[in-house]
């Protein structure tokens, strides 16, 4: 991808498995709008999850804004009370750690990367499957998320023959319907 | 599109701002506009499976996909790899280092 390119990507698209599924698509190449359909479809859940926490964010509509970027998955988890209330201390300050690494830790491994040699000989394309599968894990939470996940692999599947990379990404979607709840 | 204009537009770099634009506002609606207020349900429990539908297809096309045809190689013993080490609740570099390294054993053997 290049080293700025990712290092700038870190720092305005926290969120990683967003931008490992962008690199997954172009890699795999896919087209510019299939992998940023896919990045994007994948980091909506930051619209649920933003206004989970909207009540304790301060400040007026830049800082609310500024402050909702250091929303991730694991500051939002570790900052949730068992009450379903959140600290924001704890949210603010993972955030800010976990942001600091993100983007340093890109950094270094975009620098060092290149003295790595042939990506899969070193089995790189495995280890995104198995992040991918990792943070999959993390996302399960209910009955109803594994038959997602399972619609949503079955259709990828069936899809990777027939098109174009990206697209089973994209039409796996369909398998959030199953979120779906009856009044 | 002119020549010069395309190759400063290069593919990667609109993915990056598209991706970033598209991130920061999703992260931004709620605080921004919404304050305290919650979704309604029915939204907000399709928004909720996104996630998992996705990274179960990226799992797959990642695992067993290749230029519009199904592969199925040494990946696979990586993946199996990776499913040990989530079981036995591996912290996830662990999981990721555990799937190349078997990944790139079985390439060399």
């Amino acid at each position: 991808m290049g080293t700025l390119a990712s290092v700038v990507m870190s720092a305005t698209t926290f969120a990683g498995s967003a931008q490992f599924a962008a690199a997954s698509v172009l890699s795999a190449a896919g087209s510019v709008g299939a992998a940023a359909t896919a990045a994007i479809l994948l980091n909506a859940r930051y619209v649920p999850i933003g206004i989970s926490v909207a009540s304790v964010l301060r400040g007026g509509p830049l800082r609310r804004l500024l402050e909702g970027q250091l929303v991730v998955d694991e500051s939002w988890a570790f900052s949730r009370r068992r009450d379903g209330t959140f600290d924001r201390g704890v949210l603010i300050g993972a955030g800010l750690v976990l942001y600091t690494c993100w983007v340093t830790g890109t950094a270094a491994g975009a620098l060092g990367g290149e003295a790595l040699g042939d990506p899969e000989s070193l089995g790189l394309d495995a280890a995104f499957a198995a992040l991918f599968l990792a943070l999959l894990v993390l996302q399960i939470h209910s009955r109803r998320a594994v038959v997602a996940a399972l619609v949503g692999g079955t259709i990828a599947f069936a899809l990777v023959p027939f098109t174009a990379p990206g697209v089973p990404i994209i039409a796996a979607t369909a398998g959030c319907l199953v979120g779906w709840r009856k009044r | 599109m002119s020549r010069r204009l395309e190759e400063a537009l290069s593919s990667t770099w609109l993915v990056v701002a598209i991706v970033g634009a598209g991130t920061i506002v999703c992260k931004a609606v709620g605080p921004v506009l919404l304050g305290g207020r919650t979704l309604p349900p029915q939204p907000a429990g399709i928004v909720e499976m996104l996630a998992p539908a996705l990274l179960a297809a990226l799992v797959v096309t990642q695992a067993v996909g290749a230029d519009r045809k199904l592969v199925f190689d040494e990946r696979l013993l990586g993946i199996a790899a990776a499913i040990v080490a989530i079981r036995l609740r591996a912290p996830l570099l662990v999981v990721v280092v555990a799937a190349a390294g078997v990944t790139a054993l079985a390439r060399l053997l």
